[in-house]
């Protein structure tokens, strides 16, 4: 399936959504073409903030600006918000329940960056933190309607974005709804719930399931936390083999777990696959390398279909849709890591 | 240099008084409870007698307030959560805020929060008690607090975050914050402080209790974090050590600026008024008595002092 390549929708987008908003302020930690905020700064100095390589003051900062009534969008690599500042993310915004907004860009192994900048374990991490509200985009609809479902989120809101050439999967009319899953399919032999840049690598794979007569219920999920929306629960009963779950991130903590857990709270006694990073680190490399790599891709999807089914579907590489295969060095990309 | 014109010999005794009367609590309350946070109390009295009468321009509260009891943290479902702000009176764009760091000096905060009419007297009764908010490690609920900084050194980007939303909205108002030494030996004290000068927040005062000990010990056996004034003037702060448990030069201190953020570094006694804390080993962090014999040695303390 072709779609249409979004290039860096965040740039304007994110200039044209806060014209109006005065208490939204940008805080940066010396990411901000990178995290395509460069317009907004050039846009509105006034209203941007530079922290140099300073996360742990910059979390506080932001805390101390919501306090009195800013909107403080802090943007910079995801790695950089959970993993060195983490104890400032709970205590200085956090625990207060603070409107901060934490756009953390480069999710799982969408970069080459390798390990140091690969954000793997955010979810789990953020997941357990009491407030937090864990919002994750798909494709460019919702790189650019993410703001206003975080915007409305009395407290932190902390977002997996994505930047650059993005895929537009869905309409630009269908925003995102905030704890709502999309339907993008419905079946009764299997579920599979995806999110992130995972979808985009189901669709690949769906399209052949159902050719080989499997009946596959999909859902794209872009709100990770709180995770309690009626049709998730509904599809995890509906299915006759089992669920899997597809993500760009480790299988312990993130999507598939928080669908473990549902899927124990509510008696619902289905198989689940979790596909994702399993419990390692990735390193620096291509997408599309380490999507295979760590059995993350399309195949890996057809291949947990037939182990929950029992069954050899005999699907050729050639059935599944075309892999997007990113440039590296498209100027779309940020020039710098 | 000049000490503010309200400052005469009858407010410096008063603040003397009020001092005495922060550690003679303390103490009172050490004794009591077989032990306490004492050595902050003898290090910082006078600090915290002179922030809260003459150097931080706090709304006035009609009468002293009492401690709320604990409900809930803070949450969407739960809009009730009243900070411990409220003991710092009704906020204004003219007037200044106190953020207080160290949260371990929770005690010897309440204490002069009473000294200083901000809290009922028999508040003291309920600390380290279940179900209040006048908790042994202050949280933004308990009385005096307006963040939560148990995690230490995580006050000043809070307060610089405040100072910059108040200089977004014009407001003349100082935002004050007392902090530890040993919060200087955090990394992020340090971006806070190159943050708070490159973003040129004037009005944002740290009045810093130097009273050189930590958990551990003496700080030059911990982790030593001289030359303190060069490293922070290096920083582009306006710096100025004094004696932290003299009155006047602490008021002196507090009241002249440049026009840039001034850090007073007061250098302390942690055994001040209470000498015979000398007599103990190296720790006192938390004073906990080694025997019913230092006991009754705090206890004959208390009941000489007048």
């Amino acid at each position: 399936m072709a779609y249409e390549i979004v290039k860096r929708p965040h740039v304007e987008n994110f200039v044209r959504w806060s014209k109006f908003k005065p208490e939204v302020v940008v805080l940066s930690a010396d990411l901000t073409s990178s995290c395509e905020v460069g317009k907004f700064r050039d846009t509105f100095p006034e209203r941007f903030f530079s922290f140099g390589l300073g996360e742990q003051n910059m979390l506080g900062f932001a805390g101390g600006l919501a306090r009195e009534g800013f909107e403080p969008w802090i943007h910079t690599f995801a790695v950089f918000i959970y993993r060195r500042p983490l104890d400032q993310l709970e205590m200085s915004v956090a625990y207060p329940n603070l409107r901060v907004r934490m756009v953390g860009f480069l999710p799982g192994i969408t970069t080459p960056g390798g390990v140091t900048h690969q954000a793997i374990d955010d979810v789990n991490v953020l997941r357990g933190i009491p407030n937090m509200t864990i919002l994750e985009t798909g494709d460019a609809t919702e790189v650019e309607s993410v703001l206003d479902v975080a915007h409305e989120v009395d407290g932190p809101v902390y977002i997996r974005m994505l930047r650059g050439e993005i895929s537009r999967i869905f309409p630009k009319n269908e925003v995102m709804e905030f704890n709502t899953a999309r339907i993008l399919s419905t079946g009764t032999d299997v579920t599979v719930l995806s999110s992130g840049i995972s979808t985009e690598e189901a669709l690949r794979a769906i399209p052949a399931l159902q050719e080989h007569g499997v009946s596959v219920q999909h859902l794209h999920i872009s709100t990770l936390k709180p995770f309690t929306d009626p049709r998730v629960i509904e599809s995890l009963k509906s299915n006759k083999y089992g669920v899997i779950t597809m993500e760009n991130h480790s299988v312990i903590g993130g999507l598939g777990s928080a669908v473990a857990d549902l899927i124990a709270e509510h008696g619902i006694g289905k198989k689940l696959i979790k596909i994702g990073l399993k419990d390692t680190y990735a390193h620096g490399a291509s997408q599309k390398y380490l999507l295979h790599k760590y059995g993350m891709s399309a195949r890996n999807l057809i291949e947990a279909t037939e182990k929950l089914m029992d069954k050899n579907l005999k699907i050729s590489e050639e059935e599944l849709s075309q892999t997007r295969v990113i440039d590296v060095h498209s100027t779309a990309k940020a020039e710098a890591l | 240099m000049s000490i503010t014109k309200a400052s005469t010999q009858t407010d410096i005794d008063q603040i003397a008084s009020m001092a005495h009367g922060i550690r003679h609590r303390v103490l009172e309350h050490t004794v009591k409870n077989n032990g306490g946070y004492l050595s902050q109390a003898c290090s910082a009295a006078e600090i915290l007698s002179c922030l809260y009468t003459k150097l931080v321009n706090l709304a006035p509260l009609a009468s002293p307030l009492e401690p709320r009891d604990f409900v809930n943290v803070p949450s969407k479902n739960f809009t009730e959560y009243i900070t411990g702000a409220e003991f710092h009176g009704e906020k204004g764009p003219a007037l200044d805020r106190l953020f207080i760091s160290p949260a371990h000096y929770a005690l010897v905060i309440y204490a002069a929060l009473i000294e200083t009419g901000r809290l009922t007297e028999k508040s003291l009764e309920k600390f380290n008690k279940d179900g209040t908010t006048v908790e042994m490690i202050g949280a933004e609920h308990s009385p005096g607090f307006e963040t939560t900084t148990g995690s230490l050194s995580q006050a000043l980007s809070q307060a610089g975050g405040v100072a910059l939303a108040r200089k977004l909205r014009g407001e003349s108002g100082k935002t004050w914050i007392f902090m530890s030494d040993g919060e200087f030996q955090e990394g992020q004290t340090w971006e806070a402080l190159a943050a708070i000068s490159f973003h040129n927040l004037s009005n944002v005062r740290v009045i810093v209790d130097v009273n050189r000990n930590q958990v551990d010990g003496p700080m030059e056996k911990v982790m030593s974090i001289e030359p303190l004034t060069e490293r922070i003037k290096s920083f582009g702060w306006d710096v100025e050590k004094i004696d932290g448990n003299d009155i006047n030069q602490i008021l002196a201190a507090g009241s002249t600026f440049q026009d840039k953020p001034k850090v007073i570094l007061g250098y302390t006694d942690p055994a001040k008024g209470i000498e015979i804390l000398k007599d103990r080993p190296d720790a006192l962090h938390y004073v906990r008595f080694a025997n019913p014999f230092e006991k009754i040695k705090y206890n004959n303390f208390l009941k000489a002092w007048k």
